[in-house]
């Protein structure tokens, strides 16, 4: 009896023992306002105080304690400078800005949408995506409030508002912008070989063939390889080429779907890039065979630059981050790019894409926060807020001067100059089908061996 | 109440204590000893090793590759590093997990501890239900219960992703979304059907004699559940337990979907830790080492009840 008394005594004190920590464990964590987890970074101290015209959020009230949730696709290395960018605003409204990024964000957010937690702003990264939202759910976004279009009136051109505006409502100001035309080279390499940046798409090939004869290094490195994603750096030269040899009309056309993809002009400039990329004695230095092309990872591609084995490596503004820390990126330094040359003498077409800032919820504080955005004041702080840079925006009312990094500074001047033809990224407004698919596996099969006519009609096909 | 321990069902030992006398043996017999002599002949050993070496190829690949540093990963695979130790060229270093781990403000530490916070409860939540549950469909005779264990049961079929959506919808209304609680509510509903069924079967499989006699002697369902069923149901529990944890651990959807920034677990963070473009590729390594550390303590200090005890609730159907 003794025992059994005992040894009940001991299983229920262990038992009430066991849920007692259980429900201490529950209570520790289930506090979802909870300062647990992720600690916010703090303020960058007082040095950045009121470096802004805090009068222009006077008009949306009272702020403080108010907060705006934001959710996107950016994440580090670049996050900590959106978020540090915030900063003039946060101090100006006493609004808190809490940011998300996450790489699943195009699946998520549409998950988000439709159970009925939208985040407050999201940041698109193409306009097809807004379409995509406007058409599914109608309900769920909310169009830029006056102060936001009034600013983008005044510091974007027309063509970036067209990308934020659909069925002529105005939905989304444009964020950060892309150029995607540059070409990368060692500046130290083409002096001491003696050869000159070319300025003309002829120009280029003439130089690309007389590296070839001279040189023992091939002139091109280009990688395709990107994961789920292998082929997106082969669109962006495709689109390239289409936008200089047929032109930024024919380019709409083609995105639009005005002229099939398997056109003679488009299949004119397959042929064209093919020049470069399908020519072993031009490609991949330093990589491989011309079949390398689809297995170099995109983010590697220009780094036979570094080694002397690599003369061009065609990549966009941002690849400008990709490059290994220590690397100098300047005129005088390891690597800079030029303008990917054209032989149009009206226009210098500069493929380009940006993120666009979507609202779903009309709160005031999320209102002036989209307005912040869209202000030239954020345009500032966000390059004095990137000393690595790889960031421009479209925005006119960006000082260049507060750019951080020579290079950033020649994307500016590249798509703000009086000649550019900014043109969206084709593939991220052709239909996700073709422009996320059979595009992207339609590069990997052409740079292994299928034919430019091969290839455009099995695209045009999927066309739905 | 006996206090002798109770006899395990170990049928095996009574027939191999039975009487000498030669007698015929049942197919059963037969079938496992021609089993044992297939299992250890040389040739299956060989095999067996093999395949062994062949699936351990790439997480030896993998770990190698962590320890390198980052412009050698970019430029040549990790087998090279064999011929730069012989030549005494091989660079380590442990970079790649320092920046993994504090790297960033998102930091990899932090969200190794929302694991942890995630994973228990999600691991004891469902085990205490699915017991009370087996309990019940196994031992207490109602109207229907047939019916129910198989419509139980059935759920296994329903894949997680439809339930998503209505779901996150539903934690939105009622006031817990993004918190830790949507994580450890998903969890436990997806993994009650297996764990009930699992149970169930581990139960039926404890002979009747051993609860009627303690019915007999005058105990009630909680007695007989604590007294006599629990201490046999040590390693089905066990079992369960590292599985639920290792598919919890492991888990991305749930965690990506469901909680919020600050709750997310940790296998959310290693799949951000690419950045954005997917140019910090090399840190995956460190990332995906310091996510499999714990579950790969786990299974081997608990391997021999996972093994006993995923046999036992299975193979009796």
């Amino acid at each position: 009896m003794t025992r059994r008394t005992t040894a009940s005594r001991r299983r229920s004190l262990a038992a009430v023992a066991g849920g007692a920590s259980l429900a201490l464990l529950l209570a520790a964590c289930g506090d979802p306002d909870g300062e647990g987890g992720v600690a916010e970074p703090d303020d960058m101290g007082g040095d950045m105080e009121s470096s802004i015209d805090c009068a222009a959020y006077d008009e949306f009230g009272d702020l403080e304690g108010t907060t705006v949730n934001i959710y996107t696709s950016i994440v580090e290395p670049e996050q900590q400078t959106q978020e540090d960018s915030y900063d003039a605003f946060e101090e100006c409204t006493g609004v808190e800005v809490v940011y998300e990024g996450s790489r699943e964000f195009e699946a998520q957010l549409l998950v988000r949408i439709q159970a009925g937690n939208a985040p407050d702003i999201a940041y698109l990264p193409q306009p097809g995506l807004l379409n995509t939202i406007v058409s599914d759910y109608p309900d769920a976004i909310v169009p830029a409030p006056d102060a936001t279009v009034a600013n983008v009136d005044e510091f974007f051109s027309e063509t970036w508002k067209d990308y934020g505006t659909v069925d002529g409502t105005f939905y989304s100001a444009p964020l950060g912008a892309n150029a995607k035309s540059f070409v990368w080279y060692s500046p130290s390499m083409f002096a001491d070989a003696g050869y000159e940046v070319p300025q003309t798409w002829t120009e280029m090939l003439d130089l690309t063939e007389t590296i070839a004869s001279e040189q023992e290094t091939l002139p091109w490195c280009v990688g395709v390889e990107s994961g789920d994603a292998t082929g997106w750096a082969g669109t962006d030269w495709i689109e390239d080429v289409v936008l200089r040899t047929a032109g930024p009309d024919v380019y709409e056309q083609w995105y639009t779907h005005e002229i099939p993809f398997n056109d003679p002009q488009i299949v004119e400039a397959f042929d064209a890039a093919g020049e470069i990329l399908k020519n072993p004695d031009y490609v991949n230095a330093g990589l491989g065979g011309v079949d390398s092309i689809a297995t170099t990872p995109w983010t590697d591609a220009g780094f036979p630059i570094l080694d002397g084995n690599c003369w061009m490596h065609r990549a966009a503004n941002f690849y400008q981050t990709q490059w290994p820390s220590g690397t100098e990126v300047s005129e005088s330094g390891d690597v800079f790019a030029f303008y990917l040359p054209t032989d149009q003498t009206d226009v210098k077409p500069v493929l380009g894409g940006g993120e666009f800032v979507a609202a779903f919820d009309e709160r005031p504080e999320v209102q002036a926060f989209q307005t912040y955005l869209s202000s030239a004041d954020w345009a500032n702080e966000k390059a004095l807020a990137t000393p690595e840079g790889g960031w421009v925006s479209a925005n006119t009312g960006l000082d260049p001067a507060n750019l951080q990094t020579e290079f950033d500074q020649l994307a500016y001047e590249t798509i703000s100059d009086e000649a550019a033809v900014v043109a969206f990224d084709a593939s991220d407004l052709m239909p996700g089908e073709v422009g996320a698919g059979t595009f992207w596996t339609g590069i990997v099969n052409w740079v292994t061996g299928s034919s430019t006519q091969e290839v455009v009609d099995r695209i045009e096909n999927s066309w739905p | 109440m006996t206090s002798t321990p109770t006899p395990l069902p170990s049928h095996a030992v009574d027939k191999e204590t039975a009487p000498e006398k030669p007698r015929k043996m049942s197919r059963a017999e037969r079938r496992a000893i021609a089993a044992r002599g297939k299992l250890s002949s040389p040739w299956a050993s060989g095999i067996a090793i093999l395949i062994a070496i062949l699936w351990t190829i790439p997480s030896v690949g993998l770990l190698i590759t962590s320890f390198r540093p980052e412009t050698v990963i970019r430029n040549s695979g990790w087998w090279t590093v064999f011929g730069n130790i012989a030549s005494g060229e091989a660079e380590f270093t442990v970079d790649n997990y320092n920046q993994a781990l504090y790297g960033n403000s998102s930091n990899l530490s932090t969200f190794f501890v929302n694991s942890f916070v995630i994973t228990i409860p999600a691991v004891i939540i469902p085990i205490t239900l699915a017991l009370l549950a087996a309990y019940a469909f196994a031992w207490i005779p109602f109207k229907g219960r047939n019916f129910l264990f198989v419509a139980v049961f059935s759920l296994q079929v329903v894949p997680l992703q439809v339930a998503l959506v209505p779901l996150l919808s539903n934690y939105n209304d009622w006031g817990i979304g993004g918190s830790f609680w949507t994580v450890w509510f998903s969890h436990s509903i997806f993994a009650l059907p297996l764990a009930i069924f699992l149970l169930h079967n581990f139960m039926k499989d404890i002979p009747p004699s051993l609860v009627e006699a303690a019915r007999v002697d005058g105990a009630g369902h909680v007695k007989i559940f604590f007294r006599v069923l629990f201490p046999l149901l040590v390693p089905a529990i066990a079992s369960f337990g590292i599985f639920q944890f290792l598919w919890v651990w492991n888990d991305l959807l749930v965690g990506l979907t469901f909680a919020a920034r600050p709750y997310q677990p940790m296998t959310v963070a290693v799949a951000e830790l690419a950045g954005s473009r997917g140019g910090d590729w090399h840190l995956l390594t460190a990332g995906a080492f310091i996510s499999m550390v714990v579950p790969l303590v786990v299974f081997i200090a608990l391997q021999r009840y996972f093994v006993r005890g995923m046999l036992a609730g299975a193979v009796k159907g």
